[in-house]
């Protein structure tokens, strides 16, 4: 039986920490987030919760007491945005690098300077090479359920990492919207009980976390990590298959929105996807070939599902939500670049800039993208002609 | 030491067996060595409590030599042993090896 609920982003990711309670959660506030760490610091103060919660004095400190307690086999999670994800950054590696599943909301902010508080994906992409899987939300219902679906995703003995649940700042965050919840006890089955393959406290099985490892292991170490990333593929999309089992919703790697027929097809994440959607609708009610192809997963990244998701287009439109300084194009741009590569897949790509800190993106904005794309069909785009969204001219 | 494959050791760098320290010889680190002379030794033990590598050996509460298999060199034992006795030399390792 669904819960039918009135949330913000924060609160859903809240309500569904609630749900895990967690053995243990770090805290540090910075905006966007400290609106869901206050929430669930409800929780706790209510007894709703028996978790532990670790109030500490920076980012830094949130990330290396959830890598304590996660050695010590804890479930833990943290939360956090922007300059405090940058802050946390040197222990977000050994998270990834000690097979850690700590799981993380990041509620996506521009990563200063100027300073700013608004949506990019500057932090989050910023890290998208630290070893923790990240997937991207849409709205607040995907936030409530990736967070759910995170925790069976990190703690799989296949995979063993750490996970982001991002979504947009202020955009998602601070926006109520309705989402479906499951009830309590299905919740807490859903993530079942966690047991740790090694723990500080083990007395009969004592082991060494975190050691020195040199040249001899340390290249084997990395290797072992390439392997539970990539693993991790096959277990997001059968985690996802029995979650929308237990609630009706589907998730997978990417979701394709009427992409299957489609000549022009915008390739986006975060909560772009669902303006991007009502202008697919829009178009295709006129009788234009338009979709979209959402990425969840951008780590690890869906290459199969890329390459499946835009046979059909003639032009697709990259849009991107951080610079990648110095690089032909933004993070996401690269991606689909190196996935169609060697695929003989003929198509024109264009990389488009936009929202950085905040700005806003429109329905009128994406429709000019699906204009733009039908007019350079059959032309070779070179990779490093971005276009800007939004910018003054 | 066994070199194995990634796929046949703990992840994240887990090494599963306590006090291995043990079998890690750290004396392969060393650029000078400690050269003790026991006809000058009085068996204070100054540099048994100031050596951070557990590397001067004991016999009966007295001072009978130095691991090396673990020994790395930092001269700590040597600056501690009382300036008037000086029962401990740091020599350079290759010099040291020479000498043998
Ligand atoms: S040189 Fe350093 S490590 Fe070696 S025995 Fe002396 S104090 Fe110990
Ligand atoms: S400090 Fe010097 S005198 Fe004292 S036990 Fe060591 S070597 Fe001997």
């Amino acid at each position: 039986m669904a819960r039918r609920l009135t949330l913000t982003g924060n609160d859903a990711a809240a309500e569904a920490m609630r749900q895990i309670d967690p053995d243990v959660v770090t805290c540090f506030p910075i905006t966007p987030q400290t609106e869901l760490m206050h929430k669930f610091a409800d929780f706790v103060a209510d007894g709703e919760v028996k978790a532990e919660m670790v109030l500490v004095e920076s980012e830094h400190s949130a990330m290396s007491a959830a890598v304590g307690a996660a050695s010590a086999g804890a479930r833990v999670m943290t939360a956090t945005s922007a300059n405090g994800l940058a802050l946390m950054w040197e222990i977000v590696y050994i998270a990834a690098s000690n097979r850690l599943p700590i799981v993380m909301p990041v509620v996506n902010r521009a990563l200063s300077g100027p300073i700013n508080i608004h949506c990019d994906h500057s932090d989050t992409m910023g890290c998208r090479d630290t070893g923790w899987i990240q997937l991207y939300s849409e709205n607040a219902q995907e936030v409530y359920d990736n967070v759910l679906q995170a925790i069976r995703i990190a703690e799989n003995p296949d995979v063993l990492l750490p996970v982001m649940v991002t979504f947009d700042g202020f955009i998602i965050s601070h926006t109520v919207e309705v989402l479906d919840a499951l009830e309590d006890k299905e919740a807490s089955d859903w993530v079942g009980e966690y047991k740790a393959m090694y723990t500080l406290l083990d007395t009969e099985k004592p082991a060494t976390f975190g050691p020195l490892d040199l040249q001899d292991y340390y290249f084997e170490h990395k290797r072992q990590q390439i392997e539970g990333m990539s693993n991790a593929t096959e277990v997001i999309k059968s985690v996802g298959k029995a979650y929308e089992k237990l609630s009706g919703r589907a998730y997978g790697m990417t979701e394709r929105y009427m992409t299957d027929d489609a000549d022009y097809v915008v390739v986006a994440l975060g909560s772009t996807c669902g303006t991007a959607k009502v202008v697919v609708d829009e178009m295709r009610a006129e009788g234009k070939r338009v979709g979209l192809l959402k990425i969840r997963s951008f780590r690890p990244f869906p290459h199969a599902e890329i390459v499946a998701g835009l046979a059909s287009a003639k032009a697709i439109g990259v849009l991107d939500r951080s610079v990648s300084f110095g690089a032909p194009g933004g993070p996401v741009h690269k991606e689909i670049l190196a996935a169609l590569s060697g695929t003989g897949h003929q198509t024109s790509i264009v990389n488009y800039l936009y929202g950085l800190g905040g700005r806003d993106i429109s329905l009128d904005h994406i429709r000019s993208v699906f204009e733009e794309l039908e007019t350079v069909a059959g032309k070779t785009i070179a990779p490093n002609e971005v276009r800007f969204i939004g910018l003054r001219g | 030491m066994s070199e194995r494959s990634w796929k046949e050791i703990p992840i994240g760098g887990i090494i599963e067996e306590a006090g291995n320290a043990d079998s890690y010889e750290t004396g392969s680190w060393r650029t000078y060595r400690p050269i003790w002379d026991a006809e000058k030794c009085i068996h204070c033990l100054a540099c048994w409590i100031a050596c951070p590598d557990s590397s001067i050996l004991l016999e009966d509460g007295k001072m009978v030599g130095i691991d090396y298999a673990h020994c790395k060199g930092c001269g700590i034992c040597a600056f501690e042993c009382p300036d008037k006795i000086s029962a401990l030399e740091m020599v350079l390792e290759t010099d040291a090896a020479a000498a043998k």
